[in-house]
Formats: C-alpha cells, sequence, structure tokens
C-alpha cells in the first residue's frame, strides 16, 4: 500500500495546478457540510439544553398552545384563565405534586432615583421554586404565610439588582413596583440569557401580591409538576377534566384551553428547522457531487496521459488489480487532501459563525467529523472507478504504442 | 531441468481485425526454443514477427493454436494470469527503451519487483545489482533525460534482467542507436548469453541477427527458414 501512496503523491506533484484544482473543489464541498452540521448540531444541542430548563414533566395550562400553526383567530375568542381555575386544579388533583399560578407582567420598578423599564414581574407561589427550578442563593424564598397573607415581598433577578442596587446589598430594602413598595428578601440565583432573553431581568412576588395589577381578567398561567415523570400524562389527562368541569365544556366540544409542555416546543423546532437543514446539506451534497465530477474529469485526462506509462507497467506484470488501485489511490488522495483541509476549514468557520452570529460555542462531534471525512472519501473512490477501470483494461501492446 | 524445449509453439493462428479488415498475422507457425539458446526472429515488415514476439512475450494470446512456456501451457491464460508470467519469465528490452520518464534508473529497475511483492528494501538492492552487471552503478539515481541513448538501453537491460527471467525478449534493442553504441548493447546481450540466459532477439537487421546462434526466419505468418549461424 505505501508503494502505491508514494506513486499517488509523485501523480499529484508531477501536476500541481491541476491537483491543487482538484482538491480544491473537494475542499468547498466538505468545507461546506462541515459548517453546516457544525451548526446545525450546535443549534439543536443549544435549542434542546435551553428547552430542557423548562422542565420535561413540567405542564403549562395557557389560554393559547405555545405553536399555533392553523388559525389564530380560533383561539382567540377563549375565556382567560383565571384564579378560579387555578384554585379547582389545586384542589381535585391526585397527581400532581406542585401547582402554581404563574402571571407575567412588565412594569416599571424604581429605587430611590434609578428607574428601570420593562422588567417581568412574575407572580406565584411558594411552590414554583420547584416546578420552576430556581431558588433565591442570596436571602430566602417567600413562605406559605407571605403568599396567604398578601406580604409585599420580592425575590429579584441578578440583573435587577446590578441595575437599582449596584453593588449594594439588596437585602432588606423597599423597592417600588408600578408605584407600590416590594421589600426585597431574596435574590436570584444568575440563570444568563435564553434566546437572546435576559433571565435575570425579572422579579418573583407572590401572586396574592399582584391584585392590583388586574390580572383577574387578563388571565394567568397554571404550572403543574407530577408527583413523578410518569405521571405526566395521568396529570395532563386530570387537569383537563377538570378544567372542562370548571368550564362547563360540553362533551365533544372542543377544549376551550392549552395544555403546554416543553416536547410542543421541541417538536415544533425540528418540524421547521428539519426540512431547511435538509436542504442546505442536499445542495452541500450537491456540491461535492460536483468535486467528485471535477475528480473524474481530471483523472480521465491524466489516464489518457498516462497511457504509456501503464503499458509499460502492464508489459513488466501488472496485473489489472494493481492499475486499479494506482489510480484509485490517487483519487482517494486527492479527496483525502481535499477531505482534511475541508474540515478543518468547516470547524473553523462554523466555530467563528457560531461564536459571532449566535454567541454559541461549537459541537464538534466525532460523527460530524466522520461523516466529512466519510463523504470525500466515498466520493473519491466513486470518482476513480471509471478512470481506474479504464486504465485497468488497457491493453499493454496498444498501450505501449501509444505516443 | 527437463529435456524439453523452453518455448514450444504448435500451430500458432493469429488473427485480428484492423477496422473492418481481417488480418491473419501467424498461419500455423512452429517454433521451438531451448533453455539458453540466443535466437533472433527476423522478417521483413508484415511478416507476422511483432506479432509472434507478442505471443512469446505474453503480451498477447494466440487465435488457435498452443503455446508452452517452461512446460506450462499460457495461449489461453486470462490477462492477470499473463501479467503474472511476464513478470516472472520475461524480461523486455525495446527498440524505444519505454523506461518512466519521471522514475530514476534505480526506479526504472525495481518497477517489476514492485509488482512481484518484493520488499521495498530488497527491490533496491536487486536493482542496484543489476545496473552494475549492465556497468551503470554510477548512474542510479539519474533520470531517463538525463542518459544517453545506450545508457538508457542499458538501464532497460537491468529492468528486464532484474526479475531474473526465463527468456529475455529484446525488440528491435539497437534499433534507436548509432552503431557504436549498438555494438555496445550487442556485447551486453553476448554476455547474458554467456552467464546462462536464454535471449530472443527480434530485428530486421542481418548484422544485428548474426549475434544470435540461429535465425528464424519468418514470412506470411509461417517459419520460412532457420539458419544456423557458424
Amino acid at each position: 500500500m505505501g508503494e502505491y501512496f508514494r506513486l499517488a503523491v509523485d501523480a499529484l506533484r508531477t501536476n500541481r495546478l491541476r491537483s491543487i484544482l482538484t482538491i480544491a473543489g473537494i475542499f468547498v464541498a466538505v468545507t461546506t457540510i462541515i459548517i453546516i452540521l457544525t451548526c446545525i448540531e450546535s443549534l439543536n444541542n443549544y435549542v434542546e439544553t435551553e428547552f430542557s430548563e423548562i422542565g420535561s414533566s413540567t405542564i403549562y395550562i395557557n389560554k393559547f398552545p405555545w405553536v399555533i400553526t392553523d388559525n389564530f383567530f380560533e383561539y382567540r375568542n377563549r375565556p382567560a384563565i383565571k384564579l378560579r381555575e387555578y384554585e379547582a386544579l389545586k384542589e381535585d388533583n391526585t397527581y400532581t405534586r406542585f401547582v402554581s399560578p404563574l402571571a407575567v407582567y412588565e412594569r416599571q420598578i424604581s429605587y430611590k432615583n434609578e428607574v428601570v423599564d420593562g422588567v417581568s414581574i412574575i407572580g406565584v407561589n411558594r411552590h414554583y421554586a420547584e416546578i420552576g427550578g430556581i431558588s433565591a442563593d442570596h436571602g430566602r424564598w417567600f413562605t406559605e404565610h407571605e403568599v396567604d397573607s398578601r406580604r409585599y415581598v420580592c425575590v429579584l433577578g441578578a440583573s435587577v439588582v446590578e441595575a437599582l442596587f449596584r453593588n449594594a446589598d439588596p437585602l432588606g430594602k423597599r423597592i417600588k413596583i408600578d408605584g407600590f413598595p416590594y421589600r426585597v428578601i431574596g435574590v436570584l440565583e444568575k440563570r444568563g440569557t435564553s434566546f437572546g432573553f435576559d433571565q435575570d431581568r425579572q422579579i418573583i412576588v407572590p401572586y396574592t401580591a399582584m391584585r392590583n395589577f388586574a390580572y383577574s381578567w387578563r388571565g394567568i398561567q397554571v404550572a403543574m409538576l407530577p408527583e413523578r415523570p410518569e405521571d405526566a400524562e395521568a396529570m395532563k389527562e386530570e387537569a383537563r377534566g377538570i378544567l372542562r368541569t370548571v368550564r362547563k365544556v360540553r362533551p365533544g366540544d372542543k377544549d376551550n384551553f392549552a395544555i403546554n409542555q416543553q416536547d410542543m416546543l421541541l417538536d415544533f423546532y425540528k418540524q421547521a428547522t428539519g426540512g431547511l437543514y435538509l436542504v442546505l446539506l442536499v445542495i452541500a451534497g450537491v456540491s461535492l457531487v460536483v468535486g467528485g465530477i471535477g475528480i473524474m474529469n481530471i483523472m480521465l485526462v491524466s489516464v489518457t496521459e498516462r497511457t504509456k506509462e501503464i503499458g509499460i507497467r502492464k508489459a513488466v506484470g501488472a496485473t489489472r488489480k494493481s492499475i486499479l488501485r494506482q489510480i484509485l489511490s490517487e483519487t482517494l488522495l486527492i479527496s483525502s487532501i481535499g477531505g482534511i483541509l475541508g474540515m478543518i476549514a468547516g470547524v473553523l468557520v462554523g466555530w467563528l459563525i457560531l461564536n459571532w452570529a449566535f454567541s454559541l460555542s461549537a459541537q464538534v462531534t466525532p460523527s460530524i467529523v466522520l461523516v466529512g471525512y466519510g463523504f470525500s472519501a466515498l466520493v473519491g473512490l466513486v470518482s476513480g472507478m471509471y478512470p481506474a477501470y479504464r486504465a485497468a483494461n488497457l491493453h499493454p501492446i496498444e498501450a505501449l504504442r501509444y505516443e | 531441468m527437463s529435456s524439453r524445449s523452453l518455448i514450444t509453439i504448435q500451430r500458432l493462428h493469429k488473427v485480428y481485425f484492423l477496422g473492418a479488415t481481417k488480418v491473419h498475422a501467424l498461419r500455423g507457425l512452429n517454433l521451438e526454443i531451448k533453455r539458453n539458446e540466443y535466437v533472433a526472429i527476423m522478417g521483413p515488415s508484415g511478416s507476422g514477427k511483432s506479432t509472434l514476439m507478442n505471443i512469446i512475450g505474453c503480451l498477447d494470446v494466440p487465435t488457435d493454436g498452443n503455446y508452452w512456456l517452461n512446460d506450462q501451457d499460457v495461449s489461453s491464460l486470462n490477462d492477470d494470469e499473463l501479467a503474472h508470467i511476464r513478470n516472472k519469465e520475461i524480461g523486455f528490452v525495446f527498440q524505444t527503451f519505454n523506461l518512466l520518464p519521471r522514475a530514476t534508473a534505480l526506479h526504472n529497475v525495481e518497477l517489476p519487483l514492485v509488482y512481484n511483492g518484493t520488499t521495498a528494501k530488497d527491490r533496491k538492492v536487486h536493482a542496484a545489482s543489476a545496473l552494475e552487471i549492465v556497468g551503470l552503478a554510477d548512474r542510479m539515481d539519474h533520470r531517463p533525460n538525463e542518459l544517453s541513448g545506450g545508457q538508457r538501453q542499458r538501464v532497460a537491460i537491468a529492468r528486464a534482467l532484474v526479475n531474473k527471467p526465463s527468456i529475455i525478449l529484446a525488440d528491435e534493442p539497437t534499433g534507436n542507436l548509432d552503431s557504436k553504441t549498438g555494438v555496445e548493447i550487442m556485447e551486453i546481450f553476448a554476455d547474458l548469453h554467456g552467464q546462462g540466459n536464454t535471449i530472443i532477439l527480434v530485428t530486421h537487421e542481418r548484422d544485428i541477427a548474426l549475434h544470435a546462434q540461429r535465425i528464424i526466419h519468418i514470412k506470411d505468418g509461417f517459419v520460412e527458414k532457420i539458419e544456423t549461424v557458424s
């Protein structure tokens, strides 16, 4: 095998420019494929990680489904989710471990002279800490008693603390939300951004301390965590039953509320992007085929040019197989060089794109690299097949006579 | 050593087509060549001597008839089997040398060894000693375009020798050389014959053919006559 490799290197050196151009064809194709694969893999990974924060077995009861693919107006006239529906869900469930209302409003907040607009004020009960997987890492979360007795207390997100207090300790201070004073009892653990949203730009308060937000008619959401992950389906069915009863939905009529879950988002993401990714890969695949045609073209020329050489080799005992190997080694070498350089370039460019455009870290898995190299090697072999076959089948006498 | 001939050819026919024209190049030719003979094959162009040489050299197969080389019937072998026979039994020397232009002398001589699985190290040793036999020990790293015609033909002879073949088959080996160099090359063949090699020389020059022990005259696809050189 070493002999064939040496021969292939010699052949590529002899026609340097031609080899470089042929390699470039494969290089560009593999670079494109690796960039696309790296971006897809990294984006998928990112989206899955972000969605997993929602919790796979947590359900959210909303007026609207998270993903609307049909007519939005069908949903618009539904009644909003009300507090009494939360209370019914809380009373009558058997599979649910925790249930919390979830009311989100954007309001202006202030502390002394510092004013910040557009902060998410989230009203929940004590159990939302477990449902949402959040906790106070400075100070404390609010108690059941504080919820029941409508205490104006709040837990701040890290960005809010920074905006209002700089480096001072906010605990015990009174901030104003929409003009009403709330006492700071805790600071949330930092969570960073998700899909470009600052998740630390929020304030969590007992939902009972939000009466003046008029949520009673604007509606809320309800978040529910099952006793065990495998109870999620049963909990969903039970919640549906409870809500239909409370809302007096007649048998046979459609639900007039939505039960949302993380996998809906994932499914939607996959549905929305899967086709696009496929198209991208097909386009990249086409460029690889073009590269392969380039190799085949050059090898056919090269075989013709080397007819005499092949004749000499055959005269001194080269079999069909050894000629086949010689030509295939050459195409394999061309495609491998293009493939390896393409992988390196693809990973680098993919990394730059992800870093600059999406601020994501690139995921380079061994499977991407193997797929990239595998395809280029395959193209090398396939495109070398016909020229190699032609060379191997040359008749030695005619080949020797060729000038 | 077997008493049978190295080459036994019986009723050899070769028919091929040049476009639509049917050419009957060999018409039932018989021939025997013994081990360590020095034989010249002569004939005018169109006599079938090139066709005969191609068949003896296992570059081609007969349409009909038999060809035993070293007690093996090689008239019906397939391409790859013929390639092995060429590699093992035949050393070619061509009029136009047929060296690989980009390879050094040493590399050209190594070529037959590449195809019988000799290791790279052994290849170098064998090729170097073959070049020494033809007096080119000091030109091993030269490429063909850095060598004179005579030197190129010596490289070709070294290549023909390197596998220790049963036959050295030389097709007009002096045809592209001046007469002085031609004489030198013929001396090499005489030496090789003296060392026990079987040499078959294809030529149309009587002066060259006279170096052999026997001259086989071919005409119209038959052996016209066999002349013994005194």
